[in-house]
């Protein structure tokens, strides 16, 4: 019986029901307390026709990349294997894995008909000797094997932890080109792990903070096309945007979907001063949540939809407040020294993610809703603007670096505060938005 | 034009232009016509953008995390009023910018402020405000790109960018 017991410092990760449904010998309890990653094997899955044989390797390499850069999970080299599997359907020789220390072992076959391709895979708990689950195919395009790799190493980590994965999932941020004071800014859109980069728009003017709609088909974001900031709804699929309504003399920006994909809040400025709206995407009927002199801005709805949380530097410096969805009293949330900015509601609705400026630095933070158990996972230069993944256990985020030559690129981090990795891109990044998990 | 270069001019104009009243750049009417002819359009054409720019300058600069007026940036702003109000055909965008110390959607609002607060003294100093638009960069438009406070100070700012005439 293999137990791996994974830190988190907040929280209690799976919810009854879950691990009720998914309590299994081979398991990491994503749990307080520390820390070897599961060792696991990947064999190349096996080719089911003579045209899937790169696919059947390049799976297994997307597999096996998905799973080690959680940082839960650490392969074990081909180099070491003391059997080949060439028979999918063959039963496994469990003995051959154990000497090896597979705790988990990942099988599987690719076989391409026509323009599609279908992908078979296992998942065996090799110290216990037994299957875990049942083994799964998926079909599609063939083009689209990256896809399926990271839905059977969304299905592996799920099994294994009893929590949602987050692989086939996408990411739309802010590429970014040349110096500090040139910087050349489109919006791009790509996979979780930086694979299959799309462009959605030029670089003639400014683009600023992307934000997926709940079912990841449309993007939200603050454009300079007209010269002034405002706010555009792009359709990913078509590649197709339009500006919502705004008055003359206004200008608007942080803008981000409510859970219906039917509302969006977002701060509108006038006459310099900046306040929270929510607007119809639709009808354009707007609705005013806030009326201060101070800044209101960085709204984002609970998963729920019954509240916001937002910043404010209403008491003198930017803190965090939350706020019923229709506007009204608003509680305070941080009370630590330094300035808190740009709150993100975790999909579970358990934590906030937030910005934190202390001291000439800058971290990515999460707290509790009630504000509890403030957590800062990073430090640098200049962090900013968190993104949750569709699970709610890893944050992405930009990271500037200082000077004259700095630039910006994306990271991610686990919630526990552990594997911050650089996220691959083309070019630098800002402003990442993770989309939900893909159908 | 960088700030310094800018300093060095008003500096010059100061010296040579001793008739107007001390430290107040906003005098117009060919005071400095003595530093020799004007050339429509240049620098010492009073009436030129070029002129608003670089003579009565274009810019003022806020202190950290403030979009309050320091008396030097009343200053600045008394004279843009009075070249706007002597120049009617045009009308200007104010800009407002900040350093990239904060994040990016409240310094979006900090630049708001602060081209508010420009905006505002030139509407009390009896400039229209049908001719005066804002909009802030937040820290997207950095001009100087070092991260220390040399550039810092520069970078928080408004600019007032002169739009040719009212109808354009």
């Amino acid at each position: 019986m293999i137990r791996l017991l994974l830190s988190l410092m907040i929280g209690a990760l799976v919810t009854a029901s879950q691990s009720a449904a998914q309590n299994g010998p081979l398991r990491i309890e994503i749990d307080q307390g520390v820390i070897e990653p599961l060792p696991f094997a990947v064999p190349d899955f096996v080719p089911a026709s003579a045209a899937a044989s790169d696919l059947a390797k390049q799976v297994a390499r997307v597999v096996a990349e998905d799973l080690s850069g959680t940082g839960l999970f650490r392969e074990i080299p081909a180099s070491a294997y003391v059997s080949r599997v060439r028979d999918f359907a063959a039963p496994v020789n469990y003995e051959d894995w154990k000497v090896i220390n597979a705790q988990a072992l990942i099988t599987g076959s690719a076989k391409v008909s026509g323009s599609n391709l279908t992908v078979q895979f296992r998942v065996y708990d090799v110290f216990s000797g037994a299957e875990l689950g049942a083994g799964l195919q998926f079909t599609g395009p063939t083009a689209g094997w990256r896809r399926m790799a990271h839905k059977v190493a969304d299905a592996v980590y799920s099994r294994i932890t009893g929590e949602g994965g987050y692989f086939d999932s996408r990411v739309v941020f802010v590429s970014e080109t040349g110096p500090k004071n040139q910087r050349r800014k489109r919006l791009a859109i790509m996979d979780y792990d930086g694979a299959n980069v799309q462009y959605l728009t030029d670089s003639s003017s400014i683009v600023l903070a992307p934000r997926f709609s709940p079912t990841g088909d449309r993007v939200l974001y603050t454009g300079y096309e007209t010269g002034f900031p405002r706010i555009y709804v792009l359709d990913i699929g078509r590649v197709q945007r339009r500006a919502l309504e705004q008055q003359d003399g206004t200008m608007s920006f942080a803008p981000r979907f409510a859970p219906d994909g039917k509302t969006v809040v977002f701060s509108l400025t006038e006459g310099g001063n900046t306040d929270i709206y929510t607007m119809s995407v639709d009808t354009g009927q707007t609705r005013r949540l806030t009326s201060a002199p101070s800044i209101e801005t960085a709204p984002s709805f609970s998963p729920d939809g019954r509240q916001i949380v937002f910043e404010s530097d209403r008491s003198g410096t930017q803190q965090l407040y939350i706020m019923p969805a229709g506007g009204g009293e608003a509680r305070r949330l941080s009370f630590g020294q330094g300035r808190y900015g740009t709150p993100v509601w975790s999909p579970r609705g358990d934590l906030i993610a937030f910005t934190k400026q202390s001291k000439g630095r800058f971290h990515i933070g999460v707290m509790r809703v009630d504000g509890s158990e403030e957590r800062l996972l990073t430090a640098s230069f200049l962090d900013e603007g968190p993104t949750w993944a569709p699970n709610g256990r890893v944050i992405m985020f930009a990271r500037e670096s200082q000077g004259a030559q700095g630039r910006s690129a994306l990271y991610s981090v686990d919630i526990t505060g552990r594997n911050l990795r650089p996220v691959r891109t083309p070019d630098g990044g800002s402003d990442p938005s993770w989309s939900p998990l893909q159908n | 034009m960088s700030i310094l270069k800018k300093i060095l001019m008003i500096g010059a104009l100061v010296t040579v232009s001793a008739c107007t009243d001390a430290g107040r750049l906003g005098g117009l009417g060919g005071q400095d016509a003595g530093a020799g002819a004007i050339v429509p359009g240049s620098a010492n054409d009073p009436a030129s953008p070029a002129y608003f720019n670089q003579t009565v300058g274009d810019r003022v600069l806020f202190a950290v995390d403030q979009s309050t007026l320091s008396v030097q940036a009343q200053t600045i702003l008394e004279s843009q009023a009075q070249w706007l109000l002597t120049n009617a055909e045009y009308s200007a965008v104010i800009e407002g910018h900040a350093d990239e110390q904060g994040t990016r959607e409240y310094n979006l609002a900090l630049g708001a402020r602060r081209a508010n607060a420009a905006r505002e003294y030139l509407i009390s100093r009896g400039v229209a405000g049908t001719r005066l638009k804002t909009v802030s960069y937040g820290k997207e438009r950095p001009i100087e790109i070092c991260s220390e406070e040399s550039c810092y100070a520069q970078n928080r700012r408004s600019v007032t960018v002169l739009a040719g005439g009212l109808t354009s």
